[in-house]
């Protein structure tokens, strides 16, 4: 760590140490630590209930993952918008892009082939 | 004006201004990088298992779907478990900076029970969902299921393996920079589950077991 912060960049999961001491990057972890729990308990609990109106649920968990993860992200993992982690955040955002075409494009093609298809009982009888 | 007051005008000039080339990046920032990169790799791989299962979500072959099979009570003591192992590699991260073995050694230990009792309540989940006739070979749906949620359980695993090893080299040779690099890149492999263990819980658990 003391060798990262005269650098332009710093090392993914380094914090930067000009304004940190040990008590306030364990209350950083502690925020990070409140915000997962109340986020993963709220996915919990909408999972469950019947209080929220029944489409919006899958909506709604994915959302509370997407924002769970940007906690970890920038809480556990350090990932910021600042200058000194560009390359981090770049390389973070073509994962991102690969993961997000690799899902949305199979989800896509196979519900596409699930709606043109004959059901595969149908497909076989013709077969025979 | 000589060569030397140049180069010294020239270093001053890169010392006070950010963002100027400065040289090649040091060790630290090109090992963390390139673990960077792998662990975005590795994400890549997990989006492909995660999306073979959410393909496959339905195709039960009139077996037993995530409805009947699922405890989410299991889950979510598994989640905890994770989550607060996360917190406790943190608070590690933060002892092996300071250089304060006996914080780091106890952080460390902590993170690995709480992975231990992650991987018990897996593999018990496993066996009992094997013993109820739902194993992989069942459906297409338990074969993703089984893939997907193993892949993260063997990942675990391997974490559990390169923490011990951590504590023990630690122990041995104390916080040398490239110890002190492998644990970064250790933390960073930590965090990196607990991240896709969310989208596990989510994508497979809690909208697996809906409608």
């Amino acid at each position: 760590m003391s060798n990262a912060h005269h650098e332009a960049d710093i090392a993914p999961g380094d914090e930067q140490l000009d304004h940190g001491s040990v008590a306030e990057r364990i209350a950083g972890y502690l925020t990070g630590l409140g915000l997962a729990i109340l986020l993963t308990a709220t996915s919990f609990f909408v999972a469950g209930t019947n209080l929220v109106w029944e489409p919006s649920i899958p909506v709604a968990l994915v959302v509370l993952a997407i924002a769970q993860m940007g906690v970890h992200l920038v809480f556990f993992l350090h990932i910021t918008t600042g200058p000194d982690n560009t390359n981090n955040v770049l390389a973070l955002a073509f994962g991102v892009l690969i993961v997000i075409l690799l899902m949305g494009g199979s989800l896509w093609i196979m519900d596409n082939l699930n709606h043109n298809m004959m059901p595969m009982d149908q497909l076989m009888q013709m077969q025979r | 004006m000589s060569t030397t007051a140049l180069t010294e005008a020239a270093m001053t000039q890169h010392g006070a201004a950010v963002g100027d080339w400065s040289g090649p990046a040091s060790k630290r920032i090109v090992t963390g990088y390139g673990f960077w990169i792998f662990i975005l790799s590795d994400i890549v791989l997990f989006s492909a298992l995660f999306a073979t299962f959410a393909v496959l979500l339905g195709q039960t072959a009139g077996g037993p779907s995530g409805r009947d099979l699922f405890d989410l009570r299991n889950v979510a003591i598994e989640t905890g478990f994770l989550l607060a192992s996360s917190f406790t590699c943190g608070m590690a991260s933060i002892a092996a900076d300071e250089r304060n073995a006996k914080w780091f050694q106890l952080a460390m230990a902590v993170t690995c029970a709480l992975g231990l009792g992650f991987l018990v309540l897996e593999v018990q989940e496993f066996v009992s969902l094997v013993a109820r006739g739902a194993g992989p070979t069942r459906s297409a749906f338990l074969s993703a299921f089984f893939t997907l949620v193993g892949c993260h359980g063997l990942h675990v695993s391997a974490g559990m393996l390169w923490l011990l090893t951590m504590m023990a080299q630690v122990f041995t040779k104390g916080f040398r920079p490239d110890i002190q690099r492998r644990i970064l890149c250790f933390a960073l492999f930590w965090h990196a589950l607990d991240i896709i263990w969310i989208a596990v819980f989510t994508i497979v658990y809690l909208l697996g077991s809906a409608k």
